[in-house]
């Protein structure tokens, strides 16, 4: 996005080209550590289509994100406080109609992202799953990429191929990778050191500057996690002693590096 | 001056539906008198648009059933033309892009929109008169026409701009396709009145539909669109096709990607 004048926050797209591996939970989270480090977090749900962030956050608002495209609401209106001391704006049930790429939908969102950028130190926008053009559109709105990653190997081609149509369609150089339900320390850094291969030998042969893939952290599968998914509670909030949430705090401590 | 998303609104919903207006309740009047015989049909302006336009009078019985139809045909025929070409004119285009978008949703063809623009034209137009423009815009719908498949759609959108819709274009040969175009063009003989020959060159932009599910037309056009500023403003006469996002991750990808021990069966 482009710089305005009061500008402020640095927008940080989560992706992870398959669904399923903990992106919502994982920005959540994160937002919730990063809060705690000092800043002010904006967690935009940004999976127009098909969001799931308030389920996540047990927050079910009669105000959301739809009621501000439609001008129902103010965008005031519409941010809400979390028990996690960071903000979110939620798409809300109705985004449905949202979910095709519209020059409208784009203005809407583009407009929501500048009202809010002089107001916060960083937005979180998690996106949707896959590479649709809602994502694609969404992701190129950041300042920076972050892709979430499990060592299965179908969430691993997927990561992958989202890196490739970053990388070519958006000119992405740097790109984050937080890997997510490792079974083993260390596991998350051997995963970024394949997809980093992968991309050297496949990707970056095209591009004049090579693609850097830099490793955020990973979260070790813990049961804590589904403990807090189960209670719709953050895991930061009701288990911040886990493993798992002493690793999101490490990511997020490497994300404002 | 060409500009990028200049074209943006891409009235692909308004033209695709449609209003059926009811006769207001009070008059019970119907628009025509239904006991009329054929004869008394005002038909007279709608033969004379046909003769005009050098389309053939239906033939058969004036006033069956059957000439009727065709003349409906022939007038349909008739206002989905460009007028000066014969081309698809932008109504034609805008119907054909939204069920080609939607189509290619379905079915994950691979489709190629080109947008193109002739060069310098408002320069000929002064150099030359107008009667030279409409001149050099007929013989690019020609050379247009005879470069590409039966199954292509080649449109004129506006004053010097036309699109051509390629279905099933595999992304290998699009830059090829469109450089075809583009040479049968340049290569084409333009004799002025005076017989003074014309050169004439076109820049070409284009976009494949996305091989993701969800989108829509306008955003396709403005794609390709952005393309043809950039050919335009790297010096024109030239092809710019957006480069395909390629998400396919081939056999060789995956198997360096799962390289590691960590996929291997030893885990320990």
């Amino acid at each position: 996005m482009n710089t305005a004048p009061g500008r402020r926050a640095r927008i940080t797209a989560i992706t992870s080209g398959k669904g399923g591996v903990g992106k919502t939970f994982l920005s959540a989270n994160l937002a919730t550590a990063l809060a705690r480090q000092g800043e002010k977090v904006l967690v935009l749900d940004a999976d127009l289509g098909l969001a799931n962030l308030d389920v996540v956050l047990n927050l079910f608002p009669k105000i959301t994100l739809h009621d501000v495209f439609t001008g129902k609401n103010t965008l005031d209106e519409a941010i809400l406080e979390t028990g996690g001391g960071f903000s979110v704006l939620l798409a809300g049930s109705g985004m449905v109609e949202y979910s095709r790429l519209t020059p409208e939908v784009r203005e809407q969102l583009t407009d929501v992202i500048r009202q809010v950028l002089p107001r916060f130190d960083r937005i979180l926008l998690d996106t949707g799953a896959g590479i649709s053009d809602v994502v694609l559109y969404t992701v190129s709105l950041a300042d920076e990429v972050l892709i979430v990653a499990t060592p299965e190997p179908t969430s691993l081609t997927d990561a992958y191929a989202t890196i490739k149509v970053l990388a070519t369609t958006q000119n992405r150089r740097d790109i984050r990778v937080l890997v997510n339900q490792v079974s083993k320390p260390g596991e998350g850094r051997v995963i970024r050191g394949q997809l980093q291969q992968v991309v050297d030998r496949f990707v970056s042969p095209g591009l004049e500057v090579p693609v850097k893939l830099e490793f955020v952290g990973e979260v070790p599968i813990d049961p804590a996690v589904r403990d807090a998914v189960k209670k719709r509670q953050l895991l930061l909030e009701c288990l911040p002693g886990s493993g798992a949430a002493q690793a999101v705090v490490a990511a997020a401590t490497r994300l404002r590096a | 001056m060409h500009e990028p998303g200049g074209r943006l609104g891409c009235k692909s919903n308004g033209a695709r539906s449609r209003r059926i207006e009811k006769p207001p309740a009070v008059n019970p009047t119907p628009p025509f008198p239904q006991s009329a015989s054929p004869d008394t049909l005002r038909l007279e302006r709608a033969l004379s648009l046909l003769a005009q336009s050098g389309q053939e009078v239906p033939a058969g019985v004036r006033g069956s059933m059957p000439w009727l139809q065709s003349l409906i045909d022939a007038l349909c025929d008739l206002s989905s033309r460009d007028g000066l070409t014969g081309l698809a004119n932008r109504r034609n285009f805008e119907n054909a892009i939204a069920r080609e978008s939607d189509r290619v949703a379905r079915s994950g063809e691979p489709a190629l929109l080109l947008m193109l623009d002739i060069d310098h034209f408002k320069h000929i137009n002064d150099q030359h008169g107008h009667i030279a423009g409409d001149l050099v815009i007929k013989a690019v719908a020609e050379a247009l026409n005879a470069t590409v498949r039966p199954m292509d759609l080649v449109a004129r959108i506006g004053g010097e701009e036309f699109a051509i819709i390629l279905p099933n274009c595999p992304p290998a040969f699009g830059t090829a396709v469109a450089e075809r175009i583009r040479e049968g063009v340049q290569e084409r003989p333009i004799a002025l009145a005076s017989g003074q020959p014309l050169g004439c060159t076109i820049s070409i932009g284009g976009a494949y539909a996305p091989q993701w599910v969800r989108s829509t037309p306008s955003v396709w056009m403005e794609r390709a669109d952005l393309q043809l500023y950039r050919a335009k403003s790297e010096g024109r006469n030239r092809t710019c096709l957006e480069p395909t996002p390629v998400s396919v991750v081939s056999a060789e990808e995956k198997g360096l990607l799962f390289a590691s021990s960590i996929f291997g069966e030893d885990l320990s």
